[in-house]
């Protein structure tokens, strides 16, 4: 039976949210810089690259928030038999609350109705919270902030598309997501990085498409026809002229990463989830001695 | 880089062109989407002053409240304009805005409306919310906090520095058209053919 205390793993998420507002994971910095060095010299999108690059330093090195949209805290919480959800759920929230006083985290939970912000970022399904098990004998927590503005860009279609020509394959996957990403243009914060999911039902091609979003940028896709897909995005959607935050350049999307589920007879949804150049991620492991690792 | 100070004319505003970039000093306001609807509903008085050849700052800021009571602000960068498109022409009018600050860019209302009123729209880098808070020099006062939260409240700030990019002028400029209407000519090609 795996146990843990309760007050070392309280400070432990605390930290884990601390990484995940302020320090940029390695592979999305690597990725901006190599972006950077693609634009030519003296252009917008160069500039704008070196104040994000700025940007993404002085975060790290004075623990402050990379973005002041600290955003949708989405976990996905991975646990071993006979591990309690309620208690993590609780701890979670805990960490949460502790995390916006010390202005790591903005409190952004406010009631749909009446307008109310509750003021420790916790609310009526926030954090997103999705739990699995496994067999493995340590838990491990995701963690990802995403924003609202690059949440409103995202978006579902269903296929047959017949405005877009869109049938229901590959190409006509890759069809919508053209449009999408042209009808995005900067306002999701580019470049941006693609999540996809296709098929499932409205909710799961979501899920799909955000679970995604926890790949390293650097990975290929295990799926011969979705890695050439996605090669094929990425060069294509550049080509767009978007360029970082909308003042046109060579870089308008970072990484497309696709996902599927089965479908029924009657339904192709492909969801799209645009994450913003903050795309702010970290995980943690928790053994059962109580060590923590962090990536 | 121009050097721009607040309050500033609608004349010297207008000598602003797309793409000039800008250094901004001085006393602003922020606002967003409930601070327009709000604005939109009730046209307060008390914020005339305020406003008057000042800028609107598109901002939901990670604040820090002091021991004594004062505040700074920790992360804000500019959140997305577009959503204050169907309020932003006449607030400007109204109080004589000289510009607003966000990201994104705004729609054909706004850009009609800055070539009317005198005004422009500055961009700022989204997601530089570190940095920017840097340029915030100090929390002036907050007002209505209490009914609309730390985001959606009414910060007047002192900036200095702020650094920003004219993307949208008041002689029909607009950066956000030309690249779009590029950007729709190559997606046209790769969709259908």
């Amino acid at each position: 039976m795996f146990q843990y205390d309760e007050q070392a793993l309280k400070v432990q998420l605390l930290e884990l949210i601390r990484l995940a507002a302020t320090d940029l994971p390695r592979d999305v910095v690597e990725s901006i810089q190599a972006a950077q060095q693609n634009e030519d010299e003296g252009s917008a999108a160069r500039s704008v690259f070196g104040m994000i690059l700025k940007n993404i330093d002085l975060a790290r090195a004075e623990s402050t928030p990379i973005c002041q949209d600290t955003g949708t805290n989405i976990y996905m919480v991975y646990i071993p038999e006979g591990v309690g959800m309620r208690k993590l759920t609780a701890l979670i929230h805990e960490a949460t609350s502790e995390a916006v006083d010390k202005s790591y985290l903005r409190p952004n939970a406010v009631d749909s109705i009446t307008g109310k912000n509750s003021g420790n970022n916790i609310g009526e399904g926030q954090p997103f919270i999705h739990f699995e098990e496994w067999d493995n004998d340590y838990i491990e927590f995701k963690l990802m902030l995403k924003g609202g503005g690059c949440e409103n860009v995202s978006t579902q279609y269903k296929l047959p598309d017949v405005g877009l020509g869109a049938g229901r394959d590959l190409d006509g996957v890759y069809k919508v997501i053209v449009d999408a990403v042209n009808a995005a243009q900067g306002l999701g914060c580019a470049p941006g990085i693609l999540g996809i999911g296709v098929g499932g039902d409205r909710t799961s091609s979501h899920l799909t498409a955000k679970s995604q979003l926890f790949r390293k940028m650097t990975d290929t896709n295990t799926n011969k026809d979705l890695a050439e897909m996605e090669s094929r995005l990425l060069a294509d959607l550049n080509g767009l002229g978007v360029g970082p935050m909308g003042f046109g350049g060579k870089t308008t999307i970072l990484g497309v990463k696709m996902g599927t589920m089965h479908r029924l007879p009657a339904s192709f949804f492909v969801s799209i989830s645009y994450m913003c150049w903050a795309y702010r991620r970290h995980s943690m492991i928790l053994k059962g001695n109580g060590e923590v690792n962090y990536d | 880089m121009i050097k721009l100070q607040l309050p500033i004319s609608e004349a010297d505003i207008r000598e602003l062109n797309m793409g000039d970039e800008v250094a901004i000093s001085g006393l602003m306001i922020t606002a967003r989407d409930a601070a327009h609807k709000y604005i939109h509903e009730n046209w307060p008085e008390w914020l005339k002053p305020i406003m008057e050849g000042s800028m609107i700052y598109h901002c939901g800021p990670v604040v820090k409240q002091h021991d004594d009571g004062s505040w700074s602000f920790v992360a804000a960068g500019p959140t997305t304009s577009i959503r204050e498109e169907p309020y932003e022409a006449a607030v400007m009018e109204h109080y004589k805005v000289r510009a607003v600050i966000g990201k994104g860019g705004m729609g054909e209302k706004t850009l009609a409306g800055l070539a009317k009123s005198g005004g422009v729209y500055l961009h700022a880098i989204g997601g530089m919310a570190a940095s920017l808070a840097k340029s915030v020099v100090r929390v002036h006062d907050v007002y209505m906090l209490d009914e609309l939260g730390v985001p959606e409240a009414f910060w007047h700030i002192e900036v200095k520095d702020f650094p920003a990019v004219v993307t949208m002028d008041s002689h029909g400029g607009s950066l956000h058209k030309s690249i779009k209407a590029r950007s729709d000519e190559v997606a046209k090609k790769l969709i259908f053919g």
